[in-house]
């Protein structure tokens, strides 16, 4: 039986979830989300043609309220909880221009 | 009502503690100081609490007994000690998730459910220990260290709640709240002899409760009896305009019902339920139908084929929704950033360090499942199966009102015993993931001990909107033990003469 997921699979799926692994932690991932997904692989003979998909238990579907302004956080609270916030904003390393 | 007082003459149950202090013949703060000497006495072995609030506890119990001593009423639940699971946001106090990631963030806002109790009278005692971010079924997983089974501390007391589970098995806390996502609040309730609930999804606010999988999540009661659970359920349900998801009723009316009985009650046993529970729980699963047949109730076999299916459905289900709620820990606005060079590689190197093992697993199964090529055959098939349970429910629910199941496999296991192997780990949730997946309500309720005297709790499940059911069902179970001498209830520590 072909491997249900590789150490290449594994790999691109941390860099998508942005962790970094180390060689073993990759090797380890790759045994367990195998091992995983052997399990699940149950739900392989069901018929599940034509059933529709549940996505929530509700049967909400979209919550609308009025457009009035109502009590907000307080920003210099929110600010205060952030690693780093400076002038009202959150403040980041640089995003562009590094390469160069 | 079972009695589990032991150390002094003042009460531990919610509905007791609550009379006593509206009627002015107890005082929040005496009940507040026998709570605390407990935490005192035990809480370096059991390690409930991430964070416990003595200063503003005394505070708030103090104001409340002056509320009585002006002749006001402070609420349903005056006086009541109550421990949080510190995945609930708390103003201007730490929230952590049990995760290194977020730091000492102080949420800017309280959760609807925490505003609701500190409305209704109770007093908070602190922040629970959880697996990280309620990935878990043991408390084994939190950047803290485990929490322990107050009934045997070389044991598990189940998880993701462990702490909030613990903390009223030990007495530290009247009542608490924990999150169910899979079954986080029924099976450390089941492992530590509490009653645990997850009621209706919708029924009570998620605003503020750290989210997880956020179409499975359901804030619930941990209590010392049934009565306690509703008092405390009919406290924190009710719409919230703040949560999308919030049904839009009044809060639950649950205590009305307590009395009325088994008889005529149709109590449906599934005869296809996934095998694995091991005897002595199956044995007080049978007594549970014993018992309800007793009291007069109908026992009706239904079966629920997508039953087993649930766990698979839920694996893939719960980690994509928690690979895309946790994108949101990127070292920017909340709690820790681990510096770099440029904004992707902080991202990186913040999430990298701050999450643990479990949590860092899941979301990439859950990426895994929702990334290109293969969302179809993994989140799609998932999502199909979901739809599957819940109608195989609905059709078991047209020929009884409420079902039974064990809500462990197994009593608490040693602490270690599964940690190295995740799928094991998972299987602890295979009779309490369907209710999830189906959205509606069930609950756990001790019911005697099996191997090693370990308490076992039975779950009942009910339909979406019928919490007041399965409270009936669940208090004629409790009567039925509170008769049987020969058993316990459960309690954390030796009963004295009752």
């Amino acid at each position: 039986m072909p491997e249900r997921i590789t150490t290449a699979d594994v790999s691109k799926v941390a860099t998508l979830a942005r962790l970094t692994l180390t060689d073993d932690e990759l090797a380890t991932a790759t045994v367990e989300l195998g091992a995983m997904l052997d399990h699940f692989a149950d739900i392989d003979a069901l018929d599940l043609d034509g059933v529709e998909p549940m996505n929530n238990p509700t049967h909400l579907v979209n919550v609308m309220r009025d457009d009035v302004v109502g009590e907000v956080l307080d920003r210099d609270e929110v600010l205060a909880a952030a690693p780093l916030a400076e002038d009202d904003r959150f403040r980041v390393p640089p995003i562009i221009g590094l390469d160069d | 009502m079972p009695d589990t007082t032991t150390h002094s003459e003042l009460p531990q149950h919610a509905t007791l503690i609550a009379e006593g202090v509206r009627r002015g013949t107890l005082s929040a703060v005496d009940v507040l100081d026998d709570h605390l000497a407990r935490i005192d006495a035990r809480e370096g072995e059991i390690h409930a609490f991430n964070l416990v609030l003595a200063d503003l506890a005394r505070e708030r119990a103090a104001e409340i007994d002056s509320i009585v001593a002006q002749g006001g009423d402070p609420g349903i639940l005056a006086g009541v000690p109550v421990a949080l699971k510190d995945n609930m946001c708390t103003r201007g106090i730490p929230t952590t998730c049990s995760s290194k990631i977020l730091g000492d963030w102080k949420p800017p806002y309280d959760a609807t459910a925490v505003i609701r109790l500190r409305e209704a009278g109770a007093v908070v005692v602190g922040k629970t220990n959880l697996d990280e971010f309620a990935m878990g079924s043991s408390t084994e997983n939190s950047a803290f260290g485990p929490t322990r089974n107050p009934h045997d501390t070389t044991r598990v007391p189940g998880g993701s709640s462990g702490g909030s589970a613990a903390a009223v098995a030990a007495g530290f806390a009247s009542i608490s709240l924990g999150s169910d996502t899979g079954g986080s609040i029924r099976q450390p309730a089941a492992l530590c002899g509490t009653v645990g609930v997850k009621p209706t999804y919708g029924a009570v606010s998620r605003l503020g409760l750290v989210a997880f999988g956020s179409s499975l999540d359901q804030i619930g009661p941990f209590a010392h009896s049934v009565d306690d659970a509703a008092l405390t359920l009919e406290a924190i349900s009710g719409h919230d305009p703040g949560d999308s998801t919030s049904i839009e009723r009044p809060p639950l009316d649950l205590r009305s019902k307590l009395q009325m009985g088994a008889a005529g009650l149709r109590v449906g046993r599934i005869t296809d339920l996934p095998t694995g529970a091991s005897p002595d729980v199956q044995a007080r699963l049978d007594e549970a139908f014993e018992a309800l047949a007793a009291a007069g109730a109908e026992i009706v076999d239904v079966e629920v084929p997508a039953f087993g299916y649930g766990l698979t459905a839920y694996y893939l289900i719960a980690p994509a929704e928690a690979s895309s709620n946790l994108a949101r820990f990127d070292g920017v606005r909340f709690g820790s950033r681990t510096s770099a060079p440029d904004t992707n590689q902080m991202y990186m190197a913040t999430r990298t360090d701050g999450f643990g093992a479990e949590v860092k697993r899941r979301i990439m199964l859950g990426t895994y499942a929702l990334s290109a090529g293969y969302q179809e055959a993994y989140y799609g098939r998932a999502q199909k199966v979901r739809r599957l349970i819940a109608d195989d429910f609905a059709a078991a629910y047209a020929q009884a009102d409420v079902l039974l199941t064990p809500a462990s496999p197994t009593v608490a296991f040693e602490i270690g015993d599964k940690s190295s192997d995740p799928l094991a780990m998972y299987l602890c949730d295979t009779y309490t993931i369907p209710s999830n997946l189906s959205g509606d309500p069930a609950m756990s309720v001790p019911f005697g001990t099996g191997d090693g005297g370990l308490p076992v709790g039975v779950q009942v499940l009910a339909p979406a909107l019928q919490d007041h059911t399965m409270f009936r069902a669940a208090a004629e179970l409790e009567r039925y033990m509170s008769l049987s001498v020969s058993d316990t209830h459960g309690d954390a520590e030796p009963k004295g003469a009752n």
